[in-house]
């Protein structure tokens, strides 16, 4: 059957099962928006902005763990897509990106709008194709597709010249997949697991150090039994919130710079840390020199590069998730039903229990008195019900969504962990909307971030995406105010952002939105109860928060683990910056 | 001759000859700051692979590194690294020296003892071309160095390891797992 390149590609993405594509067209991309009026079904969100669309392309795919699609042209409508395309490489989002590109006879010719994004992108997708026959269209579709979803996860960019596009093809769909340089090993080795599960039940002080790769494996159901049938307390990463219900009381919740207490400490004091699809980022590990120094370390990671990177693991495993931890659970009950039961760990666990009543996190709501941002995320929350997907940008309020939320689902929290992407939250909360339309999002937001994105209010409106943003307005970019409070002896430098500029209750108005303000603590619940009930239009809520509120506890930069800091006074000023932070 | 304080690591990459392969290669070395002291590419025994070797100056652990990121590329079939003295090293140099009255017979001397060809004459110049190990090219451009180069050009190492095995039977080095 003959059809037409852009007929082809949009067939190929239906046979991938595609059912929606957030993106902008232009000059060079315009041959696929054609067939799109009455060849495909193929839903296209028209976005505001290309990374927009690549945000929301990455939020579709984090609520669903199916493959987000992003549609850009070529040149300008190309290089937006690099900060979403960096952002889903560092967080292993499953990520489709289709550009235009100027016609192959001018292809290196300076052509207008023109860039090379294959080159450009090279180092941020997991791999990128430039297709120059039409006949590879469908191959490198059914290609992209399999490499952006299997093994750990990744963006793969396709690069579509115009001319390739309008060209006509043969239309059929490739039974194999041709790539013999990409087997991931999924399947870990059963040696391995028994060594670590060895380990495991010799370990006093063991902690599960839960990453990201869980959810990406869709590896619950095992970690739950792996946590209840060993009894082993564990941590979830920022990029692991909901792999484990946050109300277990084995869940000792986040480690990191910003993590708790205990989850800090428990893997500082284990004899043994099990990764499970995490990567030793300097995030958790704080001072790398100094992390956990008595942990052995059993490693499982579907990447082999990870194993080792950072930290030398004792028992290294590369494989899936899933299929390593169920291993890990037969084995482990089989050892544990031969030789007595879970091996008695009462001291730890009791130690635990203490740091979690003595070191909670902690804030000081006063009635009356500044409106505190932790506790508009606890109200948030204490209305939204579990089943709500929480989607949060970077910086503070980032930290304050994954510290106060209480998480029980997997696939209910989305936000820009590895690379650390201002204004990752209303794009990607509107994509996660598409992707679970009967669920309520909530966006929280900081208002540095909220600026730099908030077009796609207009997109929600147009298209009919409702979803809810809570701006934690403190007028300021928070994250880098406090550090430059803490470590720059208070000099507040390109910080200042104006709490009243612009008018968020006005922009959501004039994006269509319903927009709310929130000034002292008594009015939070009555603005957040009205806000939850508006079901088919966005709202905005413009939180006016106390500038003056830090994020505790705290792990300064570079600082070792053992040094967590509880709370404003714990902090040694420094005036002289050499002195600092070094990230 | 080298940037660094590691040692010299000889890798053989298998990839499927495609545009912009050489570039992803080229790419992770340089993102890591690793200066590439030669890479040769070239076809191989089966159609549509070709093969690079590449020299570069590194502690073995940041190599295992990108030896793991290599291998990750979706082009890369297949890695080796050559174990010193497990392999068969071989690199190509034509220079040109300056050789003009008594200088000619003792260029030529020095190019019969190291069996080199001599494959262009000028009045006042030889070019030699050397085949050999690396070290037997150091020697050679040691000892015409005094003479004067006027110009060089060398093909960078090719290698393959000795045996019976060819790379695709050999697993890689550094996978750890």
């Amino acid at each position: 059957m003959k059809i037409g390149g852009a007929e082809a590609l949009l067939k190929a993405l239906e046979h991938e099962g595609v059912e929606v594509v957030f993106g902008i067209p232009g000059g060079a991309s315009m041959p696929i928006y054609d067939p799109l009026v009455d060849k495909s079904s193929i839903r296209h969100v028209l976005c505001r902005h290309e990374q927009g669309a690549g945000h929301a392309a990455e939020g579709y795919a984090w609520a669903t763990g199916k493959v987000g699609v992003c549609m850009a042209t070529s040149g300008p409508g190309a290089t937006n897509l690099v900060t979403p395309l960096a952002d889903a490489k560092m967080d292993s989002v499953p990520l489709v990106a289709i550009t235009g590109q100027v016609p192959t006879p001018v292809v290196g010719n300076d052509a207008f709008q023109e860039a090379d994004i294959t080159g450009i992108t090279m180092p941020i997708t997991k791999h990128n194709f430039l297709v120059k026959d039409p006949a590879d269209i469908v191959e490198t579709v059914r290609e992209a597709f399999h490499i952006a979803s299997t093994g750990r996860p990744g963006p793969v960019l396709i690069d579509l010249p115009k001319d390739v596009l309008l060209a006509e093809t043969t239309w059929r769909w490739p039974e194999h997949i041709g790539l013999p340089g990409y087997k991931p090993t999924t399947k870990g080795n059963n040696r391995q697991v028994v060594e670590a599960v060895k380990l495991i039940l010799q370990a006093k002080r063991p902690v599960l150090y839960v990453g990201g790769g869980v959810i990406k494996a869709d590896a619950y159901a095992e970690l739950a039994q792996l946590v209840t049938t060993g009894r082993l307390p564990m941590v979830t990463t920022l990029m692991a919130r909901g792999a484990f219900p946050d109300s277990h009381e084995l869940n000792l919740g986040m480690p990191g710079m910003h993590g708790s207490y205990t989850a800090v400490t428990a893997m500082q004091k284990a004899d043994l840390l099990v990764a499970l699809g995490a990567r030793f980022d300097d995030r958790v590990t704080g001072k790398l020199a100094a992390f956990a120094p008595d942990a052995a370390i059993v490693h499982v990671d579907i990447d082999p590069a990870e194993i080792g990177k950072n930290r030398t693991a004792d028992v290294p495993i590369v494989g899936d998730c899933r299929d390593v931890i169920a291993k890990m659970v037969a084995e482990l009950t089989t050892r544990q039903e031969a030789g007595g039961g879970v091996p008695d760990r009462s001291a730890w666990l009791a130690q635990l229990e203490e740091w979690q009543r003595l070191y909670p996190y902690r804030y000081d709501q006063q009635p009356g008195g500044p409106l505190k941002p932790q506790y508009c995320v606890e109200r948030l929350h204490h209305f939204a019900g579990d089943d709500t997907i929480v989607v949060a940008g970077v910086g503070q309020h980032q930290m304050y969504a994954s510290q106060y939320w209480r998480f029980e689902k997997p696939r209910h929290w989305i936000n820009s962990g590895g690379l650390g992407t201002m204004g990752f939250a209303v794009p990607a909360a509107l994509g996660a909307k598409v992707g679970q339309p009967d669920k309520r999002v909530v966006a929280i937001d900081g208002d540095g971030c909220f600026q730099m994105t908030a077009q796609e209010l207009a997109t929600s409106t147009t298209e009919r995406i409702p979803f809810i943003t809570a701006i934690l307005n403190n007028g300021y970019l928070g994250m880098v105010r406090q550090w430059q409070e803490l470590f720059f002896d208070e000099r507040y430098s390109g910080v200042w952002l104006d709490p009243d500029v612009p008018d968020y209750v006005k922009l959501a108005e004039a994006y269509g939105a319903v927009g709310l303000r929130v000034d002292t603590p008594e009015e939070v619940d009555t603005v957040i109860e009205k806000a939850y009930a508006i079901t088919d239009q966005s709202v905005v809520i413009d939180f006016r928060v106390d500038p003056a509120e830090m994020v505790f506890p705290m792990v300064p930069a570079g600082g070792s683990n053992d040094d967590i800091i509880l709370g404003p006074d714990a902090i040694q000023r420094t005036a002289d910056p050499a002195e600092g932070p070094i990230v | 001759m080298s940037s660094g304080g590691g040692t010299l690591h000889t890798i053989s990459v298998l990839v499927e000859d495609k545009p912009g392969v050489l570039t992803r290669v080229a790419g992770l070395f340089a993102a890591r700051g690793f200066n590439i002291d030669s890479l040769a590419v070239g076809a191989t025994e089966t159609a549509g692979l070709s093969r690079m070797t590449i020299v570069v100056n590194v502690d073995l652990k940041p190599l295992e590194q990108v030896t793991k990121q290599l291998n990750k590329l979706i082009n890369v079939i297949k890695i080796l690294e050559h174990d010193p003295g497990t392999a068969v090293e071989r690199e190509l140099m034509l220079v040109k020296v300056r050789a003009a009255g008594d200088d000619r017979a003792r260029v030529l001397e020095i190019a019969d003892v190291f069996r080199v060809n001599v494959v262009d004459v000028t009045h006042s110049t030889l070019t030699l071309e050397a085949t050999g190990k690396p070290e037997k090219l150091e020697a050679l451009l040691e000892l015409v160095g005094g003479f004067g180069v006027v110009e060089l050009s060398r093909t960078g190492r090719i290698a393959l390891a000795r045996g019976d095995r060819g790379i695709r039977e050999r697993v890689l080095k550094a996978a750890g797992g």
